[in-house]
């Protein structure tokens, strides 16, 4: 009996160590956060967590409505870089968008309409 | 306003000039107008207004214009013709008493005053300062109403998720759609994709440029030949014009 106990305790420890390690904090696995090209993003990493969305909805309205087609702040700017370099979208299990979204469980329509695929790779996406 | 103070304006506003490098009239009113192509960072400005003129008597059978804008704005099909999207598509008139045929591309007519504007009840469709009349799909709430109010039928409706858009036109489920005028052709200065076949094809029937600009070509041939405006009774002023119907 003392045994099984032990055996348990045992176990116990084991999963709650790799539990806390590694690729996990707390009970969801972290994001997969890989910048695919480029040496540095449009602002420091901190910035873009936090405001990354109010630069695209600032350079969404100026585009839309005004034509302004710069590629700083824009989101075809963004998949491009980030795009994954083997499946070529920002979506997916370990794409840059989807798997951040995934952890802080906010959910992003951007792709219901824009595609997610880097721009080269879009092109001759089937259709 | 002090003299001192009007008289540093008036050199800021020749400075301004002077670096614009425009021959400058009258405030406002320039000699030479924009020739060149627009930088990414400039906005699209009321100084030009982007139209077509299509020949009919020059458009054959063929199709090219509108695979073109479905190749070039990503707009296909699921089969179900009462539903898919057409962004462009070929009319034929026949006149009954003669039996004359003729055949033309009929899109959004970029209006100046678009009736699919003045319903929209969240601003989405709207009219870009060059006359060109989109509908901002992050604010469309997919009432369709604007469908309805259209004379010309231009709009569809997306029926079904989409996948597989071009990265510079998004399109999905929900939101009305019509011809951009190729915007984002335009935004780099190159001619809208259906005039662009047209022309590759050797048919020239469809041409692309600023109505506002009386020297540029579109507005010599618009001075020099007739042309008609569709439905022209409802007083829309539409920035695509129609010859030889």
């Amino acid at each position: 009996m003392r045994l099984a106990f032990a055996i348990i305790a045992a176990l116990l420890a084991i999963a709650g160590d790799a539990h806390t390690g590694g690729t996990h904090a707390g009970r969801v696995p972290l994001p997969a956060m890989k910048a695919e090209r480029g040496e540095s993003c449009v602002a420091p990493a901190e910035e873009m967590r936090r405001n990354h969305m109010k630069m695209l909805f600032h350079q969404r309205d100026e585009t839309v409505h005004e034509g302004i087609r710069t590629k700083r702040f824009s989101l075809k700017q963004c998949v491009d870089c980030h795009a994954s370099r083997k499946t070529g979208s920002v979506l997916g299990e370990k794409g840059f968008c989807a798997s951040c979204h995934a952890y802080a469980a906010v959910k992003i329509d951007c792709f219901e309409c824009h595609t997610p695929m880097r721009s080269t790779q879009a092109a001759g996406a089937p259709r | 306003m002090t003299p001192e103070r009007r008289r540093f304006l008036g050199w800021g506003a020749a400075a301004a000039a002077g670096a614009a490098a425009v021959t400058t009239l009258a405030p406002g009113l320039r000699l030479v107008e924009l020739a060149r192509a627009r930088s990414p960072d400039e906005a699209a400005s009321a100084l030009q207004r982007w139209g077509l003129l299509i020949d009919t008597a020059k458009c054959s059978d063929c199709d090219a214009c509108v695979s073109a804008c479905r190749e070039e704005n990503g707009w296909t099909g699921h089969d179900r013709p009462a539903t898919d999207a057409q962004w462009i598509r070929k009319v034929s008139l026949r006149d009954r008493r003669s039996g004359f045929a003729q055949t033309l591309p009929l899109m959004c007519q970029h209006c100046e005053h678009p009736p699919c504007v003045d319903v929209c009840p969240t601003g989405a469709s709207f009219r870009r300062a060059d006359g060109i009349v989109l509908v901002d799909k992050h604010i469309c709430i997919g009432c369709r109403y604007c469908v309805m109010a259209c004379p010309f039928g231009a709009r569809s409706f997306v029926h079904e998720p989409t996948t597989g858009q071009k990265p510079d036109v998004p399109r999905g489920k929900g939101t009305v759609e019509s011809c951009t005028l190729c915007v984002q052709r335009v935004d780099r200065g190159e001619r809208p994709a259906c005039v662009e076949a047209c022309n590759r094809d050797g048919h020239g029937a469809m041409a692309f440029g600023d109505l506002n600009n009386a020297a540029g070509d579109l507005g010599r041939r618009l001075r020099s030949e007739p042309s008609s405006a569709l439905r022209a009774d409802l007083k829309l002023n539409p920035g695509v014009r129609y010859q030889s119907l």
